[in-house]
């Protein structure tokens, strides 16, 4: 009796032994992981990338739309420049300068969404009449204000204009989102324990929309990569540098769309930016797991 | 203030000191969608230290907002709440981070009343670092599993580090309980707080929490709905039963739930199901006018419950209101027609039926 028992509890135990976690992620995301490969390897690609390639790219006339070739892995562009090295160096400074402002705007957006909900009072009133205001005012427009009264040539500038204009969606997703989690019981439990306001904002509340903020991150920095890419194409910042938002715009005003060698000038930059926003969206998807315990367990 | 001086005289009576909680003459109005209703109007009693009233009546009678009153999570638009004699809007911040952490509330949903980030532990630990109980996190793990084993969730290496979704409602509802003793609170208010459990599981419950109250000396102000619980847990307690905001009868259980005087508690109890059919079939019964409560929006006139009692007197109770008055035995009832049987020396639950309703009961 007591040595079944004792292998009951021994084929329990073997059953309970989980697998390592990276595997019940990998097997429960395959979207996911794809996502975190295709992130890592356009970091990657940005950030090390450069590297490997000389300083220059040197405008060749006699390779003005060539097609790929070892030399060229993406042909030439209308100036006969090599777009592979304008790829690698392209990605650097527009994840660096999106992902700086999304992630100013994601916080000024909880701080003062999670703030407003909470205190409410005139504190609320205040902040949802900023809020409608620069949402009202529309933000193309008052990027291009903001940038023709200030040089753009910093990356810092530009990170705080593009902060300036992300944060008003997401403060009322925010505010909206806490409104109806602060009137959920475990945070009056909360309240009932005297835990303060600290605690019941970070502890309590934001763990429980963290796959959302996550989302709206990823929301924010695409919104900078298109913010980016309109101040380039309005030439409202020097249009200098390699960046991909820049080689869209050039690609588009040389008349690359109307020429079939000027195809992959146009379409390398956008699947550059496609993939990187994708990848993304699927990282912030899998990360969801992550953070909701319901899910984690296998 | 006949009414005040009445609940005052019955709390001098007991002579059991002073009330922990004493709620004056508390109202509360919302504004909604539908219009302005007024949810709890003119609610008065003591909450002596090991006591436990029970507030019972159907949704929407305003039980809840009461014991949010209770709490401090709401403001009374009228009238005061005391906590050991003293204001608790007039308390500085000390004295109000006692009262907070003395009354405590264990919500009605399992489900929502515990965070599901959190694992029970962390939710157990965090009030008892916070408040310098323990002093470490070890020290506040061995007191969470004290506070486990205390509310039966044994054994408590079971507990501790699950999270909600992984216990079931009763088990839930015992970490909620739990949660709420870890600072040695001197009320706890249950918020229909077994009404969402399981039947099977609901008296295990009861029992845990008279054990507290027992063996701790915690004092309970329980809501429900449900007359069978209060008759399980509060017996040697109080019943306040309210309808639509206000307290209509009020005194010790076993009269008011064996022996109703007021009409709607006596219908209330009617409906309590017993096990043995005999006892069933020999239960009084009692017949409504109507079964529809009344919108809060739109109160009748006079009695609030007339359009529904079988023993209304015309043009009386559709009139004038019925005071909370003191019966010979010492309960208080807001009703005319109990009043003037008393006043006629008659029994009081020895009422007429009305006419119309007696036509109706012929004609079936």
């Amino acid at each position: 009796m007591s040595s079944a028992t004792a292998s009951v509890g021994n084929t329990q135990n073997q059953r309970i032994t989980p697998p390592p976690a990276w595997r019940r992620f990998v097997s429960r995301n395959k979207l996911g992981t794809f996502g975190i490969i295709v992130l890592a390897a356009i970091l990657i690609l940005s950030f090390i990338g450069p590297f490997f390639l000389p300083d220059k790219n040197p405008t060749t006339v006699s390779k003005i739309y060539c097609s790929p070739s070892w030399e060229n892995p993406l042909g030439c562009d209308n100036r006969g420049r090599d777009i592979w090295y304008q790829i690698v160096n392209g990605g650097k400074k527009l994840i660096l300068v999106s992902a700086a402002a999304a992630l100013i705007s994601t916080f000024i957006a909880i701080t003062l969404g999670a703030l407003a909900a909470l205190l409410g009072g005139w504190f609320d009133t205040v902040i949802l009449i900023c809020t409608e205001v620069v949402l009202t005012v529309p933000n193309i427009i008052l990027l291009g204000v903001l940038a023709a009264f200030v040089t753009l040539n910093s990356p810092i500038l530009m990170v705080m204009i593009l902060a300036a204009t992300g944060w008003p969606t997401l403060l009322r997703a925010v505010r909206a989102q806490v409104l109806s989690l602060k009137e959920r019981e475990f945070v009056e439990a909360a309240r009932m324990l005297d835990l303060g306001l600290p605690r019941i904002l970070f502890r309590e509340v934001l763990p429980n929309m963290a796959s959302y903020i996550l989302i709206n991150f990823v929301f924010a920095m695409t919104g900078a990569i298109y913010g980016q890419v309109v101040l380039y194409f309005l030439g409202l910042v020097s249009l200098s540098g390699d960046n991909w938002g820049l080689m869209v715009n050039e690609a588009y005003r040389q008349g690359a769309a109307f020429s079939p060698d000027g195809v992959l000038y146009l379409i390398s930059p956008i699947v550059m930016i496609v993939l990187l926003m994708w990848s993304l969206t699927l990282v912030a998807r899998a990360l969801e797991d992550v953070f909701n315990p319901r899910l984690r367990e296998a | 203030m006949l009414q005040d001086s009445i609940v005052r005289s019955e709390a001098n009576a007991t002579d059991r000191g002073e009330p922990i909680i004493r709620l004056d003459h508390i109202r509360r109005d919302f504004d909604t969608r539908g219009g302005h209703i007024t949810a709890v109007d003119d609610v008065s009693f003591d909450l002596f230290p090991g006591d436990i009233l029970c507030l019972v009546g159907e949704s929407g009678s305003g039980k809840t907002t009461v014991a949010r009153m209770a709490a401090g999570m709401l403001k009374p638009t009228r009238g005061h709440v005391f906590f050991e004699g003293k204001d608790i809007y007039e308390m500085n911040k000390e004295e109000f981070g006692n009262y907070r952490r003395a009354v405590q509330i264990v919500h009605q949903d399992p489900y929502a009343s515990l965070n599901p980030i959190h694992t029970i532990g962390d939710m157990l630990r965090a009030p008892l670092l916070k408040h310098k109980i323990c002093k470490s996190r070890a020290e506040a793990t061995k007191r969470a599993g004290e506070l486990l084993e205390m509310v039966d969730c044994r054994p408590v290496e079971n507990f501790i580090d699950k999270y909600p979704h992984q216990l079931s409602g009763g088990q839930r509802q015992r970490i909620s309980i739990a949660r709420a003793m870890t600072l040695n609170p001197r009320v706890i208010i249950a918020d229909e707080s077994v009404s969402m459990v399981d039947v099977s599981i609901r008296v295990s419950l009861l029992n845990t929490m008279l054990k507290l109250r027992n063996e701790l000396g915690v004092t309970f102000l329980f809501i429900t709905h449900d007359l069978a619980v209060v008759k399980y847990f509060a017996w040697e307690g109080n019943i306040g039963v309210m309808y639509v905001g206000k307290v209509i009868e009020y005194g010790r259980t076993p009269g008011i739930i064996g022996r109703g005087f007021h009409p709607y508690t006596r219908a209330l109890a009617a409906a309590i199901p017993e096990a043995d059919p005999d006892l069933t079939r020999s239960k009084e019964k009692l017949q409504l006018r109507s079964l529809d409560i009344p919108k809060l929006t739109e109160l009748p006139d006079g009695c609030v419950f007339h359009p529904r009692c079988p023993y209304w007197i015309q043009g009386l109770c559709d009139t004038t209101k019925p005071p909370l008055m003191r019966m010979p035995d010492g309960r208080l009832v807001a009703c005319h027609a109990v009043q003037q049987a008393v006043e006629r020396g008659d029994d009081p639950r020895d009422l007429a039926v009305t006419d119309q309703l007696a036509n109706q009961i012929m004609r079936e």
